[in-house]
């Protein structure tokens, strides 16, 4: 790793209202680059809001106030030159219900590519290939393959989930944020996405909203530990679920509340 | 180009070697070059601008008709205009005095039409969006809307001559012409309260069919509070419709000149004619020689004026009632 930019993102006194409510208050945090972090709280915490900080798509609902610094890769995302466009295409995003848009496998696959290059660079072999490579990577290529022209809506959950994992791929996203992304899936869904972080971790850096404690554990290397907008904790995973520093995570590690 | 340009998805990548971070961790230097526009962006963001751009014109441009017109008729009613006009009643063979009788008339016919077409309308959307199953009866009645929607007003005219003139002998009279632009408002009504009942989301309906309430109940309960603003603004949008046309009205109510008291309000019983704005307008306008200049402008000024202040309550209380409702 890097020395010098050991973490992905870093946040520095990062406050978000909505309106008048503040549901981001004073958070500190710096993710680790290449690894996966959980996000866990209780609901209404702010870790959805938190998620959606780091490529600054909040902007995009009215009445939200930010202060304070975020960097993603060393880059304060605030300064004046940083363009949205490019930090989302390095800042992805996978959501709580799978959003396959209403095209074919092929091209929800490609629609990343078609948005950020002119139509003249992009070839049909590459699009062919990008979209064998971002299906091979999620673990689709094998079942889709014969059906790339299917309506990405007609697929499974599962699948559609990983679709949209696929989705962000053809971009080479540095970081990927999901949101709860397993909670519309069954068990074996679950294990699937699951055992396809694992396979991205290293590639790719994630970070993972979930209320599945265990999930939290199975999966990830850091965790990190919200409260009514606030970081309580965070440390290495094990470290937070074996000896959790502060008594408000310890209670809701164990289930005391949630 | 100063951004890390796109590189071909060739080898790298494909081969998982699990420890190595395919992606490039920048250094301090390289983190500022982070994220800056290239050439392609630089463009999009252009083209972005010039699109909004074009799309507020477009909205914008919609105000530039609305201040002419009104603009337009202000200045030339300017001299007629005043609480007077609207109170007095035609005098010197129409060429001076008033337009009460045609106010009032305008006021009867769209009043009777509305309390006849919007609980009819409102009634019949219930149940073709709550209670109608897809079979060849409702597909039916759902043609039958969608083509009464489509027919010229003047046809509505020539089928209510027939059918309440003469028919049903209501005679030449308000109750016939309301009736006729009852029939011709209630497809809109029909589709625009449809529209306001298939906004509320299923999952709200579902929750109640499952603690066994019957579909009454849910609409009663549920489906009704939450759509009454768009229902209303649908409605009440038609009165401008309605207070606007001519064809119907002339076909089989209206009269070009009724002797009535200045400033009565009951003046005028439903089995009789009436005068009424839009058809004043057309008489004073072509019929009537050497009409004072400012006399039609002032009828079509207190006509919109009377119609934006209808659709300025319908906004309101749309505001209002939605502020109430939180989805
Ligand atoms: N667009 C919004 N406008 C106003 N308030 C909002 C908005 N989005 C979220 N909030 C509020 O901000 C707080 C944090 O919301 P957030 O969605 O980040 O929580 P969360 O931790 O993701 O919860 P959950 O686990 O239920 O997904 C909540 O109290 C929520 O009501
Ligand atoms: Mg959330």
């Amino acid at each position: 790793m890097n020395p010098t930019a050991p973490h992905a993102i870093t946040t520095k006194g990062l406050n978000l209202w909505y309106g008048t409510f503040q549901a981001l208050v004073d958070v500190n945090v710096a993710l680790p680059h290449g690894l996966i972090t959980a996000m866990i709280g209780p609901s209404g915490c702010g870790k959805t809001t938190l998620l959606r900080c780091f490529n600054r798509v909040n902007e995009r609902y009215g009445g939200v106030t930010t202060t304070g610094e975020i960097r993603v890769l060393g880059r304060n995302i605030y300064d004046p030159d940083v363009s949205l466009i490019e930090l989302r295409k390095a800042v992805g995003m996978v959501f709580q219900r799978p959003n396959p848009l209403p095209i074919s496998v092929y091209e929800n696959v490609v629609f990343g590519l078609r948005i950020h290059h002119p139509r003249r660079e992009l070839s049909r072999a590459r699009l062919d290939e990008a979209v064998e490579r971002a299906l091979t990577e999620v673990g689709l290529w094998g079942d889709l393959k014969d059906r790339l022209d299917a309506r990405a809506t007609s697929l499974q959950l599962e699948q559609q989930q990983k679709l949209c994992i696929a989705r962000l791929l053809p971009l080479k996203p540095e970081v990927i944020l999901l949101d709860e992304p397993c909670s519309a899936l069954d068990v074996e869904g679950t294990r699937a996405i699951e055992e396809l972080m694992c396979e991205l971790k290293g590639r790719y850096t994630l970070i993972i909203v979930t209320h599945n404690m265990a999930q939290a554990r199975r999966i990830s290397d850091e965790c990190v530990f919200m409260l009514l907008g606030q970081i309580i904790e965070h440390r290495r995973t094990e470290a937070l679920f074996l000896q959790p520093a502060d008594s408000r995570t310890a209670d809701y590690v164990e289930g005391r509340y949630g | 180009m100063t951004d890390v340009p796109f590189q071909e998805p060739t080898g790298e990548g494909s081969g998982r070697d699990a420890g190595g971070l395919g992606a490039p961790s920048g250094s301090d230097a390289g983190a500022e070059r982070r994220f800056v526009r290239t050439a392609f962006v630089r463009r999009k963001e252009r083209f972005e601008a010039w699109a909004r751009g074009v799309f507020l014109a477009m909205a914008a441009a919609m105000i530039v008709p609305l201040v002419a017109i009104v603009g337009h008729l202000t200045y030339e009613a300017w001299p007629s205009l005043g609480l007077e006009f609207v109170l007095d009643i035609p005098r010197q063979g129409m060429t001076e005095g008033g337009i009460w009788p045609a106010f009032v008339g305008t006021l009867y016919l769209v009043g009777l039409s509305l309390a006849v077409a919007a609980p009819i309308g409102v009634l019949a959307a219930v149940y073709l969006n709550e209670y109608a199953r897809d079979n060849w009866f409702n597909r039916v009645i759902q043609l039958a809307v969608i083509n009464l929607a489509g027919v010229p007003s003047i046809v509505h005219a020539l089928f209510g001559l027939g059918a309440f003139v003469y028919a049903a002998r209501f005679g030449y009279s308000i109750l016939s012409a309301s009736l006729t632009l009852a029939i011709m408002t209630l497809p809109v009504i029909i589709a625009s309260t449809r529209e306001a009942l298939a906004a509320v989301p299923r999952s709200f309906r579902e929750a109640c069919w499952n603690v066994g309430a019957t579909r009454w109940q849910t609409i009663r309960s549920i489906v009704l509070p939450n759509s009454i603003s768009g229902i209303l603004t649908g409605v009440i949008l038609q009165v401008s419709r309605a207070a606007g046309e001519t064809a119907p009205i002339m076909f089989t109510g209206a009269v070009f000149y009724k002797a009535i008291a200045r400033g009565d309000l009951f003046a005028y019983r439903l089995d009789e004619q009436c005068m009424a704005l839009s058809m004043h307008l057309y008489t004073v306008t072509t019929q009537v020689p050497n009409v004072r200049e400012s006399v039609p402008y002032a009828t079509a000024v207190v006509l919109l004026a009377s119609v934006l202040l209808v659709n300025a309550t319908a906004i309101g209380l749309r505001l209002w009632l939605r502020n109430r409702k939180r989805w």
